[in-house]
């Protein structure tokens, strides 16, 4: 259905409410921790007004950039992960039977339920050396004695990967039920094998929505504090980590804030690089 | 032999049997239209010709060699979709391209190909557009294109034209039949449209309720229809109760002398075409009837007249115009050889 575009000042009366809740929640606190950002810290206190550059200054250091470089490549790894493993599974799931399909997506949602806290905990006891999977493979006799798997990169990225994967399978989930049977079965009549057509077909015809999926991850990846606390080293630490540090430990709200803007610039500039690329690729 | 044999082929899906027993034998380089009503399981069986069902029993065969069990991707055939099925994240040349880049052909041998096919569909120029820029018939054309882009042993089509409007329908059955009789190549296609079906084919395969009723070339399924279905389905017609003894045939309460009809039959229906319901004046003919409309299409027109209790349908051409109107009596004149004698 087209319409008409809002003539009138009071045709864009339904926004007022949306707007408002969005300045409120959103652009207030955003601009005050971009204002803050500026501010000098006061040791016995908290922080007062000023405009200096001194905490973006303090942060242009190697170890910063480190962090940052690491937060960055966790991230892009935890979506890649999430996207090989969520597009097949999920291009199966949509061709499965109905009842199939809702069992699974239930499961799915029940994982959404669960906090950051419990999954971390939950998966430190998995590679834990005494009650974790090791023993299993032990008792199976493939390993002759259980292991520590945690902490480790291995471990944050199993579970980060396993807390936004069921985020993936949902955005995936409506694009590859609407993805049109017939074309896979063309695929199939003109010479392609099932796994040829995924790849021919199915991938290409989603180039898209995978994309979408693959900055929303990232996204949701970085964001992340707690994972990689309970199962990493401090050197798999991420910027979230240390912001959460700076501000609630150390009390150093300025630098906290200055941090968290840089992090949202750098997204934000790795995300218009993907939009940017991919459209591109489509002009192509 | 070479050709297409299918034996004793049946489709069950839980407890609903699609397709019954079907045998069925497409020579090589012929025509095959699957006509029925939908519902009727010729889909299902186009299917299971291009391996995306397998029969439940029964066999499929290829040039004498068993392919029942030989998946979709290595039966090397063409196909077009209902739906057409054209790869969207494709040019209309990478579409048509695809089956060769599939098996591995070179890209200066693709190019080549492309442009023979697209010249071939009258769309020389085309290949760099995407599909989505395309018109219905186009479209339709790239898909057929695609479908032929390796010479396949077997071109199926599953109501290809079912999304054109009607005068490009009409078209395309023309073109596609010369296309194919132009590349000789094995065809069926499934279609619930007896004009298409009539056009297009060598052979028509009339089905309902997953069994053939009939399987024969057009003139013959339309002047001899094995049953009533067949009869009823294909064009218009009359069903029309008789009664037989030992002297002859009583049609309408009228004898109609040499008709002849299989020995030991007491009773059954016959078929005749509106075309060859002749009216005459009344007293001229055996049976006599009441006009009760008549719809005059300019090309034909057609008279219903009822007698014995009967609805009678005539058509006759401008030129052969009967001069009648409604609540007029009618002699009605049926000649034996046009009447058809139905399995019940």
């Amino acid at each position: 259905m087209r319409r008409e575009a809002p003539q009138k000042l009071t045709d864009y009366g339904p926004l007022v409410f949306p707007a408002g809740m969005l300045i409120v929640f959103f652009v207030v606190p955003f601009a005050t921790m971009i204002a803050v950002s500026f501010f000098r810290r006061d040791p016995s206190g908290f922080y007062t007004p000023d405009f200096v550059f001194d905490n973006y200054a303090r942060f242009l250091s190697l170890f910063f950039g480190k962090v940052l470089g690491f937060s960055l490549f966790l991230a892009v790894t935890v979506a890649i992960c999430c996207v090989v493993l969520a597009v097949p599974f999920t291009y199966l799931l949509s061709r499965a039977k109905r009842r199939t399909q809702v069992l699974w997506l239930v499961a799915l949602l029940s994982i959404l339920s669960l906090s950051e806290v419990i999954i971390g905990f939950a998966w430190s006891t998995l590679f834990s050396r005494t009650a974790g999977i090791t023993n299993l493979l032990v008792m199976l006799g493939i390993m002759d004695q259980p292991v520590a798997l945690n902490p480790s990169f291995g471990a944050v990225l199993t579970a980060m990967t396993y807390q936004a994967l069921p985020y993936t399978v949902l955005v995936l989930y409506p694009a590859l039920v609407r993805l049109d049977p017939t074309l896979t079965e063309a695929a199939r009549t003109l010479g392609a094998s099932p796994v040829k057509s995924f790849f021919t077909v199915v991938v290409p015809a989603l180039r898209n929505t995978i994309v979408a999926t693959l900055i929303m991850v990232f996204i949701f990846a970085l964001g992340s504090y707690l994972l990689p606390q309970i199962l990493g080293r401090p050197q798999h630490w991420t910027l979230s980590v240390l912001i959460t540090d700076q501000a609630i430990y150390q009390s150093n709200m300025p630098f906290a804030a200055a941090m968290a803007v840089f992090l949202v610039l750098v997204t934000l500039g790795l995300v218009a690089l993907t939009v940017i690329a991919g459209r591109k690729g489509e002009a192509a | 032999m070479s050709g297409l044999t299918l034996q004793n082929i049946v489709k069950q899906f839980g407890q609903f049997t699609a397709v019954k027993n079907v045998e069925l034998t497409v020579p090589h380089g012929t025509f095959v239209c699957l006509l029925g009503p939908s519902g009727c399981g010729k889909t299902t069986l186009m299917r299971m010709v291009a391996g995306l069902d397998l029969p439940t029993s029964g066999a499929i065969k290829l040039d004498g060699k068993d392919i029942t069990n030989v998946p979709t991707h290595k039966r090397d055939l063409g196909m077009v979709f209902q739906s057409l099925a054209l790869f969207p994240h494709l040019t209309v040349g990478e579409n048509i391209a695809y089956s060769l880049r599939i098996r591995g052909v070179g890209k200066e041998e693709q190019k080549k190909r492309v442009d023979e096919l697209l010249s071939m569909i009258h769309l020389t120029g085309y290949a760099d557009r995407p599909v989505a820029k395309l018109s219905g018939g186009q479209r339709q054309r790239v898909a057929i294109a695609r479908a032929l882009a390796i010479s396949p042993k077997l071109f199926l089509l599953d109501e290809p034209l079912s999304a054109l409007d009607a005068k490009l329908r009409e078209a395309m059955q023309v073109e596609l039949r010369q296309l194919q009789q132009r590349l000789g190549i094995t065809t069926i296609v499934v279609t619930h449209d007896q004009r298409e079906a009539m056009t297009m084919a060598d052979t028509v395969v009339v089905m309902n309720s997953g069994e053939i009723r009939q399987a024969a070339a057009p003139v013959e399924i339309y002047r001899r229809p094995a049953d009533t279905f067949v009869a009823d389905f294909i064009g218009m017609t009359n069903l029309i109760d008789f009664s037989a003894d030992g002297a002859g045939a009583h049609v309408l309460g009228a004898a109609i002398p040499g008709l002849s009809v299989p020995a030991g039959l007491k009773s059954g229906i016959i078929s005749v075409r509106p075309e060859d319901v002749h009216l005459t004046a009344p007293g001229n003919a055996p049976v006599t009837g009441t006009v009760t409309f008549v719809r005059d299409l300019g090309g034909t027109i057609e008279t219903f007249v009822e007698a014995a209790g009967k609805q009678i349908v005539a058509v006759s051409m401008p030129n052969a115009r009967p001069d009648v109107s409604v609540g007029q009596s009618v002699g009605i004149q049926l000649n034996p050889d046009d009447c058809v004698v139905l399995k019940s």
